[in-house]
């Protein structure tokens, strides 16, 4: 089992001018292998800096991170990472941006364009294989990004807010494949995001950070993930429960936010 | 001493701001032209095309270049408006002579002097003037000497040209007996002034002497600017015969060859430079101070180091070439480098890249496009430096042909020369362009 587990990680960030930011405290968390977890949280409450942990592109000042029995010390493949937009490579056609991953590890060509053909059939791009990459629209580019990421077969997907560009209809159709996608492969994932629907959607398990210094502020648990999949995401959406709990988590953050303002108020 | 500086600067300035000021009409009839076939073109556009379809609602924003593409028909206009300009401030035979700039007087006139004596007696003569065409030189005309005691005159004077003549040379009393000229054609005329007559002007000179100045038109004398054919035949008899021992060809190819040999071994050595500046930061800390102190000279100013270091020969050019693509090739693959994304630096590694194939697949594809930008401005810097560097010192090359035939003043050298180089730097960044497109067709599109 490859559970991934933060254990008491903190980052403080030196700042040039001598000062530093404490990005995170004592972040600690155990997500089972298969599991979607979202995280929402005002802006510089320390999402990214947490990914980019998980990721190994920062090294925590404290703590340690845990991936089944291997400690993170950089980045690896078994750890995935689906960015915001910006990060495919566009001297690359869409076919051998999907293909980068098994490229890198020297896989056969055959087995690799199987490989690539499928997923870019997952994500419904398969017309587009020859394109450039600054020939697709956003949308495109991320089902491209998400494919590149699963076409490495990593244990584990962290996504920062991969949908927030798109629009509300695109946006809807992600996340049904993101769901799809989860169930079907039994990836661990993580996904950032800003909207309180998206995290409620998608997140078996919710995460709400509070900033200064970023921390955990509440946890939940929660069942639409699994009654998403394969539905229409908007039935979810008209489901009594989901309502009420998205005025729950609203009003939760809103507390919070006014007891931060209240603080730098003092 | 700051004063006198001052003082100086102010005076040229002034010379400045004058000269401009003597332009302005010239500016202004340029402007007046513009305009004029603007409106022409947009009348017939009107007629064409009758302004009810959809783009002729289109609204331009101002300020957002990308909505204001180049009119091609402004283009061809402002090009044949040109050659139409010069062919008729030099009098070509390529166009019809009432689209002439008024030409030099050449013939026959005539203007008449009075000449008055100490003791009040004066009289008139005659001064024939026969302004001849430049490559036709021909005696002044015999003129019967006339009565009273001044003679009648006659001189010859080519186009363009002014001549002093001793009117009083002849005549029965002279300057010596303190006669002077006292009129022109009946007008007034003291010296150091001046007088209009049928054909030109007339002034006196300090010491009395009319000088004789006829019309010179509106035209371009040839030695300041010739016409656009013979600027051609200069052209085809150059690339027959040749010029200082050498061929046309082999002037611009060895101007050529130059700047091909100096930019590659710059590109050679600064596109390795600048990544090594871009990825460690000891070779950062090494160059940075040579890099950014060189940058800024220009290659120019090099130019009489590598002659006393190199000579004139082919070495010294070379080098100077060599240096000007190096520090700005180094620029562009260093900010190449350090210019790419972290994020896709960042993918790259969590897909499993090791640093040798992120370097491979990541970084160096991504500064492709910086590079050519680069390369594009290296070859017209080098371009630039060739042909200034050949000015001062070559044995060949299109900036030598150019400086030499100006010693002999032999202008249409100098403007074919000008217009080949111009045609030369073009066509170069036109290839650059068309490889560009092909070879990093995803520039700006990251
Ligand atoms: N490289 C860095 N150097 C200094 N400070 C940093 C750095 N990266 C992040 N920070 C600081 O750490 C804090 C957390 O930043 P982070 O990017 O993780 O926020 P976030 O929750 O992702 O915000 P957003 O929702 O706006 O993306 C911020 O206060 C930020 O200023
Ligand atoms: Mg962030």
């Amino acid at each position: 089992m490859s559970d991934l587990v933060i254990d008491d990680v903190s980052m403080r960030f030196d700042l040039p001018d001598g000062g530093s930011v404490q990005a995170l405290k004592n972040v600690s968390l155990t997500l089972k292998q298969g599991e979607i977890m979202s995280v929402l949280g005002p802006s510089g409450c320390g999402k990214t800096t947490l990914l980019n942990i998980l990721a190994g592109f920062l090294a925590p000042t404290e703590g340690k991170v845990v991936l089944g029995d291997k400690r993170v010390k950089g980045p690896g493949a078994e750890r995935g990472m689906v960015f915001q937009q910006g990060a495919l490579f566009e001297w690359m056609s869409v076919r051998e941006n999907v293909g980068f991953g098994p490229a890198m590890k020297g896989m056969p060509k055959g087995e690799k364009r199987e490989i690539v053909d499928h997923l870019l059939g997952v994500v419904g791009l398969a017309q587009f294989k020859e394109k450039a990459v600054y020939e697709l629209s956003g949308g495109m580019q991320q089902r491209v990004a998400l494919a590149r990421c699963l076409a490495n077969e990593p244990e584990v997907i962290l996504m920062d807010e991969p949908l927030g560009a798109l629009d509300a209809l695109t946006r809807e159709k992600m996340q049904g494949l993101v769901l799809k996608l989860w169930k079907e492969t039994g990836k661990t994932v993580i996904l950032i995001t800003h909207s309180v629907e998206e995290a409620l959607l998608l997140g078996e398990r919710l995460l709400v950070m509070a900033p200064r210094p970023g921390r955990i502020h509440r946890e939940y648990r929660l069942p639409f993930a699994d009654a998403g999949v394969g539905q229409d995401l908007r039935e979810v959406k008209k489901m009594p429960e989901f309502g009420q709990r998205r005025e729950e988590i609203l009003s939760m953050i809103w507390e919070m936010e006014e007891e931060i303002m209240g603080g730098a108020a003092q | 001493m700051t004063a006198l500086i001052i003082a100086d600067l102010w005076g040229e300035l002034v010379a400045v701001l004058s000269t401009l000021f003597f332009a302005l009409p010239y500016i202004a009839g340029y402007i007046g032209i513009i305009l004029l076939t603007l409106l022409i073109w947009t009348g017939i556009k009107k007629v064409l095309r009758p302004a009810s379809d959809y783009t002729s609602l289109k609204t331009v924003t101002f300020g957002d270049e990308s909505t204001v593409v180049s009119n091609s028909v402004a283009s061809v206009v402002s090009v044949v408006l040109i050659f139409v300009l010069w062919a008729s401030f030099t009098g070509s035979s390529l166009l019809p002579g009432f689209l002439h700039a008024p030409g030099p007087f050449v013939g026959t006139g005539t203007f008449t002097y009075t000449v008055t004596t100490p003791d009040g007696r004066s009289d008139d003569a005659e001064v024939t003037v026969l302004v001849y065409p430049r490559d036709d030189e021909a005696p002044a005309p015999e003129v019967p000497p006339g009565d009273g005691f001044a003679k009648n005159d006659s001189i010859a004077i080519a186009e363009y040209r002014s001549d002093l003549l001793r009117v009083d040379q002849n005549d029965e009393i002279g300057r010596d007996e303190e006669a002077v000229v006292t009129h022109i054609d009946g007008k007034e005329i003291a010296p150091g002034e001046t007088v209009r007559v049928d054909f030109g002007t007339v002034a006196l000179s300090g010491r009395g002497t009319p000088n004789i100045r006829p019309s010179a038109g509106l035209q371009m004398e040839p030695i300041w600017l010739p016409s656009p054919e013979a600027v051609w035949s200069r052209l085809t008899e150059i690339a027959t015969t040749g010029y200082r021992n050498s061929t046309l060809v082999e002037h611009l190819g060895y101007s050529l060859f130059r700047v091909i040999v100096g930019f590659t071994l710059g590109a050679m050595v600064g596109i390795p430079l600048g990544y090594a500046m871009g990825l460690s930061d000891w070779f950062r800390g090494w160059f940075d101070p040579i890099v950014e102190f060189m940058r800024p000279v220009p290659p120019l100013a090099l130019i009489p180091l590598v002659i006393i270091w190199a000579g004139i020969g082919e070495v010294g050019k070379i080098i100077l070439l060599f240096l000007a693509a190096l520090w700005i090739m180094a620029i562009g693959a260093r900010s190449g480098v350090s210019g790419v994304k972290i994020s896709k630096v960042h993918a790259a590694y969590s897909l499993g890249a090791s640093k040798w194939q992120v370097l491979r697949h990541v970084i160096i594809p991504n500064s492709l496009p910086e590079i050519f930008t680069a390369a594009r401005v290296a070859m017209g810097v080098c371009w630039g430096t060739v042909v200034a560097a050949e000015l001062v010192a070559a044995e060949k090359g299109a900036g030598m042909m150019i400086m030499v035939a100006s010693k002999f003043q032999s202008t249409d050298i100098v403007i074919m020369g000008i217009i080949l180089i111009g045609i030369i730097g073009f066509g170069i960044d036109m290839l650059m362009r068309a490889a560009e497109r092909f070879l990093v067709p995803w520039k700006g599109r990251g």
